[in-house]
């Protein structure tokens, strides 16, 4: 192993670049999970489903997948209320949430990735871009701009979504509802309408995510597997539901996983992220009474 | 004066006096709220104590605290002369602790009678009695019977009217044959001859040795069965004694009246 | 009926079905029956931990896989009988599943079942990282040609795999009828309550999920000598845990014959749809008939016979007994 000063400074700052990207990923989970307390497995299916998304109008019509992705931001948004509400009436409502809840979004992922499989294969998709290509170099520094543009809008994308759950009616209405149901219902506003937002919202977030997952990388169906346990680490150990404490969290893991590939090799990358949830699960006093 | 403030008590009472239950200076947060406040309380075996409180005031918190539901950061609960700290659940039911919840939580996919066996089979049988399965069927029987629902037997409990899921609580409480049984609100909504046989079933319990802490709203059935009365109120208890010198206290008056 | 009996049973139904498939000729039978047998095992394992205590274990592959290993691992070392590999891949799974269970059952469901996942991925990523039994190159056994009384070796591996697959569905249905199963009923049904009734509750969730790991490592043991060359990425795949989830959800999670049905149905359907149609097909159907099932039916097929036969709208079944001499009580 060369210890070396560059890489060191390369490898960290690519971690927190990549880090800004986790937790766009994550912030969907973050509303979905850390608020509203469904255990949504398939969020990285949809990431997925973005990025082919993004893919499909890139190569037809040349848009930039930024762009295409902002586009199919209400088309996603429908795509998550629909859903919640098979969810709400299928197992919310008969509170059989635990199992089959589970098992119902483990389903979906697999539908998703398997439909993808079928219609795209299960080679490697790219877009293009103008920033796709071109590396800053800055003193040591090697900063690919197809990583450092997604961070850019990543982080613009926290900071609206965390305007608006601070911000507005709505928004708090879905912090509320995760705390205080009867609150709400007497100020004669409907949790489950306002729940089905909040994973509507979650969802569209996925457009977005999947943009950027392919300006960073090629994608195929399976990449988003790895993301699993990316994302529900990045959540628990970013506080459950807060904005900023998911991206804190989204890019100690980046950096974490940055060093580890760089100096003991990009195999044992995916067990880091992996190995933090287990720890962080293993560490909190969350118990049968306990968050 | 009867009224006695707890710690007080305790500190007067030699080794001999100490109680079947015995809870020293208690204390459980939430976070910034705090549930419960320095109780101390000593039950003696055999005692019949009731336990009264405004909404909010601490006693299911009380409860869950002395059963192991939840963990007390301050303060120790002792039973039988054995410290519980750090005791799970389980293991305090099999020393004889037993309690019904305040919302009834049937086992729901399983009869009546198998709710009732559960007890049976992982306590009274953990302590070595060595009963057959047809003993134990028997006294499942007898269980659902002395709380009139061996109609029901097969039954699940999503066939329950309320009342009859909180006798289901009490019948599975007794089932776990303890030496000390928390009834918290068993008697909500129950009839006027329903709470009688209620009552009758719990003087019964306590006649064969069991010592019952009774929690409840309706004062009536509370004063009518309770030897002792404690009043818990934001967390603290503010009375202890004799039923009716207590219900003359004027901080008890205040704090029902406002 | 007593234990023995049940079992006796079943060994005479096992040789009749092993019978019937050297009859029928054709050695594809052998092929996929063994998948079907490794499939029963795998979803018997699954929902003892999850059908009867309600935790959802996703790393079924990796303690799948753990058994696999632990053969590749020997074999490199000097090559044991396959018995005798069943339990050395048994006994590394369930104690990798008492580990996991001594971490993570103290969480609540959400938490385990996550936790159960990215445990899957440490274990795979350790293993891919350990050169000795080949890493992300993969391992090969050698496969041999035949096996004294049996012949062909695919027939023996086959008889193995039936054999788990009864030992498997009697270890179900002892547990079920035993006071285990009706603690492990108590903690699905409400934990809280189940310690109030003097339930040991995180000792019921380690048995479960150390003889639940151990089921599936011994699934995983004879693996190798059937599939020939080992890769981590398949054998740890999430086909596994999909399946492993999804065949006792559609045939129903509240006693032994759920998981087997599904298994037998889903297994059979999925063996037909790989080598007609495709193998990504056979796995959108999966997913398909998991989500539809789980909507629809929540009880399985077997919730659905029992709708059909009593007509009421209880759609619960399985009354245990600890008595097992005396009759069946009927819901």
């Amino acid at each position: 192993m060369i210890f070396s000063f560059d890489l060191l400074i390369n490898a960290v700052v690519s971690g927190v670049l990549i880090g800004g990207f986790y937790a766009a990923v994550t912030c969907g989970v973050s509303i979905s999970f850390g608020i509203l307390d469904i255990v949504n497995i398939a969020h990285p299916a949809f990431i997925i489903l973005g990025s082919y998304v993004a893919y499909i109008f890139n190569i037809t019509f040349g848009i930039d997948p930024i762009v295409v992705a902002i586009v199919m931001t209400p088309a996603f948004y429908l795509l998550g209320t629909a859903i919640y509400q098979v969810y709400y009436l299928s197992f919310e409502k008969r509170g059989q949430e635990s199992l089959r809840g589970l098992a119902f979004f483990f389903g979906v992922l697999f539908i998703t990735e398997v439909t993808l499989v079928l219609y795209f294969g299960v080679d490697y998709r790219y877009v293009e871009a103008p920033y796709i290509g071109p590396t800053l170099h800055f003193r040591m520094l090697d900063i690919p701009l197809r990583i450092l543009v997604p961070f850019l809008v990543s982080l613009l994308l926290i900071a609206v979504l965390q305007l608006i759950l601070t911000r507005t009616f709505i928004g708090r209405a879905i912090m509320a509802v995760s705390q205080d149901q009867l609150a709400l219902r007497l100020l004669a506003v409907d949790p489950v309408r306002i729940k089905r937002i909040a994973f509507g919202i979650s969802i569209a977030t996925a457009s977005l995510a999947g943009a950027f997952l392919i300006i960073i990388q090629p994608v195929e169906p399976s990449v988003g597997r790895e993301y699993i346990g990316r994302v529900f680490a990045i959540c628990v150990l970013g506080g459950m539901g807060s904005l900023p404490g998911t991206v804190i969290a989204a890019m100690l893991i980046g950096i974490v996983e940055s060093l580890t590939s760089t100096f003991y090799g990009p195999s044992w990358a995916p067990a880091v992220s992996f190995g933090f949830l287990l720890l962080t699960l293993a560490v909190r006093p969350a118990g049968l009474l306990g968050r | 004066m009867t009224t006695a403030i707890g710690s007080a008590k305790t500190d007067s009472m030699t080794r001999a006096d100490a109680g079947l239950l015995d809870i020293d200076a208690l204390g459980k947060r939430f976070g910034g709220f705090v549930a419960l406040d320095g109780i101390s309380l000593t039950v003696p075996a055999g005692e019949r104590l009731g336990l009264i409180g405004p909404n909010g005031s601490g006693k299911s918190t009380l409860v869950n605290c002395i059963c192991g539901t939840l963990r007390n950061e301050a303060g120790s609960v002792r039973f039988n002369g054995k410290p519980l700290d750090g005791l799970p659940a389980h293991a305090r039911t099999r020393l004889g602790l037993a309690r019904s919840f305040q919302l009834p939580r049937p086992f729901a996919s399983m009869s009546l009678i198998d709710n009732i066996r559960v007890p049976l089979l992982y306590t009274v049988a953990a302590r070595g009695s060595g009963r057959s399965a047809p003993d134990i069927e028997g006294r499942c029987a007898d269980l659902l019977r002395e709380v009139g629902l061996e109609q029901k037997a097969q039954h699940l409990p999503r066939d329950l009217t309320q009342v009859e899921m909180r006798k289901l609580e009490l019948a599975r409480a007794m089932a776990s044959e303890p030496k000390l049984l928390i009834a918290d609100e068993s008697m909500a909504g129950l009839t006027h001859s329903e709470i009688e046989e209620i009552l009758a079933l719990l003087l019964r319990l306590n006649d064969q040795g069991v010592t019952i802490i009774l929690i409840e709203h309706i004062m009536r059935a509370v004063m009518s069965f309770s030897r002792r009365l404690v009043v818990l109120v934001s967390g603290r208890k503010i009375a202890d004694g004799q039923p009716d010198d207590v219900m003359r206290d004027p901080e008890v008056e205040k704090a029902y009246l406002g | 009926m007593r234990t023995p009996v049940f079992l006796l049973i079943w060994l005479v139904i096992a040789a009749a079905v092993f019978a019937g498939a050297v009859f029928a000729g054709n050695d594809y039978v052998f092929f996929a029956g063994y998948v079907v047998m490794q499939y029963v095992v795998l979803s018997t394992a699954w929902n003892i931990l999850g059908g009867y205590c309600g935790y959802v274990n996703f790393g079924s592959a990796a303690f799948f896989a753990l058994g696999a290993y632990s053969t590749v691992a020997i074999y490199k070392f000097y090559p044991l009988p396959i018995p005798l590999l069943l339990v050395v891949g048994g006994a590394v799974s369930g104690l990798v599943g008492f580990g996991m269970g001594y971490l993570t059952l103290r969480l609540r469901g959400a938490f385990f079942a996550i936790a159960t996942l990215a445990l899957a991925v440490v274990l795979e990523t350790l293993v891919v990282n350990w050169d000795y039994v080949g890493g992300s190159r993969g391992a090969y056994i050698v496969r041999p040609e035949e096996i004294y009384p049996f012949g062909n070796y695919v027939r023996y591996l086959f008889l193995i795999m039936m054999g788990l697959a009864v030992g498997a569905i009697t270890v179900a249905r002892l547990i079920e009828r035993s006071r285990l199963g009706y603690g492990f009923a108590t903690i699905r049904d409400d934990e809280l309550a189940a310690e109030a009734c003097g339930v040991p509750t995180l000792q019921l969730k380690l048995i479960a999920t150390t003889i639940s790991g151990a089921l599936m490592g011994m699934a995983g043991a004879p693996f190798p000598y059937y599939i020939g060359y080992l890769q981590p990425s398949s054998t740890f795949g999430l086909e596994y845990a999909v399946n492993s989830i999804a065949m006792p959800l559609i045939g129903g999670t509240t006693s032994w014959v759920g998981p087997l049905v599904g298994a037998v149905l889903l297994g059979s359907l999925q063996q037909i749809a790989t080598v007609t149609i495709s193998s990504a097909v056979n796995l959108l159907i999966v997913g398909c008939l998991l989500v539809g099932f789980v909507i629809v039916a929540p009880n399985g097929i077997i919730g659905l016979v029992h709708k059909y036969f009593q007509r009421k709208p209880d759609d619960f079944v399985g009354r245990r007994r600890v008595d097992p001499d005396a009759p069946e009580a009927v819901p």
